[in-house]
């Protein structure tokens, strides 16, 4: 795989004494779904927050090693952490609606870049509300509190919040595990379609959704990075026992 | 003794005490609503509100409070112009921008402002920020609503901030870290997510922090002056309703007269309004307080 469009090289990640990551050394395809799996407190989030910085706002973090998006490095002194979260987006795990209209939310990450014209605006809410498959459902109530939603539409508002401002890569930190099984096989049918024109990597504790979505998968144990390649071979033949043993339910 | 007797004088012993307070309020609303009572069976009601004089105190006898309640609002105005910028800047810097560390030991420190003794204020307004400001403005009274309403307003600063903070700080994570990864600064975070999110909570230190001003003494007292005027001119002396009440309270007035009843009249005006701003408030802080979980 060459067109790679993120890198981390011999990365290591510390909580004070803790080593939370291990020398972590990975790429990721673009435009295709890379699901990062393992039991938890194994380091797999942690992996996922290092790509779009978010780890800097935790006290105790420390990190070495190199993350690269297209060959820039991400954690150079230089680089606007600002303007990298406009190529990279995220998705959480529970949904985070700000306390504003359901337009307001999707707007919002276009607004605080300084566009103002309306019509732009009003188009792009329309397009990313449509690409999260919730325009249907909240067309005639733009207006609405985003709160009054269910949990599952606040996810989907989420994403099409993150989408809005047409990143190029999609963190989704478990964005189903809060939600109904009807949600999440909507969040579902969004990735699947979203990853023609995005490169989405997602963390899941369900190894279904990983087989079902991923097109590569990475297994984490105890911040190492176990295994790593398409997911098909994982799921079918796993080189490594610890591997084979997570993925049948054997621990976990 | 039972265990279970031990018991109930423990219940009854706090509950006595929870009465206590309850009482003492039941007292200052009678007394107030009596003397009040007694006071407009004397002058009519429309007069107390339409006479642009307050004389009790002359031969040529007026009882308009409106006088009063202007150098009240007129002070109260000033001082929250001063706290409420001021207050909610230091909030958000607190909140959002300073080390944990660095809140953890300024914040106690601010909440000292609130612990000056309010006379010691009122010297400083009089004393000090009066004679400088006469240096900008030189038609400046010595006595005068701005020096003291600036001061009052420097006072109440550690209210504003201390409501505004914590109203900042119960602002889920969530949000905050949402915006940070949609791209906004620290700046666009603070102010287009994270105090929205607080205003409910912000808007209820506002009213504090007014109700606060409007029955603050001392510092008026000293520094604006005591001469009742319907005017909003900061630059002249005013009287406010809590100075007459403590002009008349040491003066020579006898008890029982009418001029003495003027007091609990002006009283029972402060009253109706701290009462109005403290359950406008407590209404905003039921209802508008976003839920998220």
């Amino acid at each position: 795989m060459d067109n790679h469009i993120l890198e981390s090289k011999s990365v290591n990640v510390y909580y004070d004494d803790m080593h939370a990551l291990k020398n972590i050394s990975m790429k990721v395809e673009a435009n295709s779904v890379t699901a990062l799996i393992g039991p938890s407190g194994c380091g797999k989030s942690t992996f996922l927050r290092v790509f779009n910085r978010m780890n800097d706002y935790i006290e105790a973090f420390r990190m070495d090693g190199e993350v690269l998006m297209e060959g820039k490095n991400i954690y150079h002194k230089k680089m606007q952490v600002d303007e990298l979260r406009k190529s990279i987006g995220m998705v959480f795990q529970k949904p985070n609606p700000f306390p504003k209209s359901i337009f307001e939310n999707v707007a919002y990450g276009l607004k605080i870049q300084g566009i103002k014209d309306k019509e732009f605006i009003q188009n792009r809410v329309e397009k990313s509300l449509q690409q999260a498959a919730l325009w249907d459902e909240v067309k005639s109530d733009l207006n609405k509190s985003a709160l009054a939603l269910s949990g599952g539409q606040q996810q989907r508002l989420c994403i099409a919040r993150a989408l809005a401002v047409e990143p190029r890569v999609l963190l989704m930190d478990e964005p189903t595990s809060a939600l109904d099984p009807i949600s999440t096989a909507k969040v579902e049918e969004l990735i699947n379609e979203l990853k023609q024109n995005y490169t989405i990597v997602i963390v899941t504790h369900n190894m279904q959704q990983a087989s079902r979505l991923s097109d590569y998968t990475a297994f984490f144990y105890m911040g190492d990075l176990i295994e790593f390649g398409k997911t098909e071979e994982i799921f079918r033949n796993p080189k490594v026992e610890r591997t084979q043993n997570y993925i049948t339910g054997r621990f976990g | 003794m039972s265990n279970k007797n031990t018991e109930k004088i423990i219940e009854w012993l706090l509950r006595l005490s929870a009465l206590v307070t309850v009482l003492t309020t039941i007292g200052i609303i009678w007394v107030l609503l009596s003397e009040s009572v007694s006071f407009f069976q004397q002058v009519s009601i429309i007069e107390f509100l339409t006479d642009t004089q307050w004389t009790p105190l002359y031969k040529d006898k007026h009882f308009g409070i409106m006088p009063l309640v202007s150098g009240t609002l007129l002070t109260t105005f000033i001082a929250v112009s001063v706290a409420l910028p001021l207050g909610l800047v230091i909030a958000i810097y607190l909140s959002e921008y300073a080390p944990k560390k660095f809140r953890k030991t300024v914040k106690p420190l601010l909440e000292i402002l609130a612990a000056v003794p309010t006379v010691v204020y009122g010297f400083f307004a009089l004393m000090v920020v009066t004679p400088f400001l006469q240096t900008i403005i030189p038609n400046l009274s010595g006595f005068n609503a701005l020096s003291a309403g600036i001061v009052m307003g420097i006072m109440i600063i550690p209210f504003v901030t201390s409501f505004s903070e914590d109203a900042l700080q119960a602002v889920p994570k969530s949000l905050k870290h949402g915006a940070f990864a949609l791209g906004s600064t620290r700046l666009q975070t603070s102010f287009r997510v994270m105090v929205p999110a607080a205003s409910s909570g912000i808007v209820v230190s506002v009213i504090l922090a007014f109700s606060r001003a409007i029955g603050e003494t001392m510092i008026v007292a000293i520094a604006a002056g005591q001469q009742p005027r319907l005017t909003a001119n900061p630059l002249v002396p005013i009287e406010t309703i809590t100075t007459y009440i403590v002009q008349v309270s040491l003066g020579d007035v006898p008890h029982g007269s009418l001029e003495y009843k003027t007091i609990f009249a002006a009283g029972m005006t402060l009253f109706v309004f701290t009462f109005i701003l403290n359950n406008i408030s407590f209404w905003i802080r039921k209802k508008f307080r976003e839920k998220y979980d």
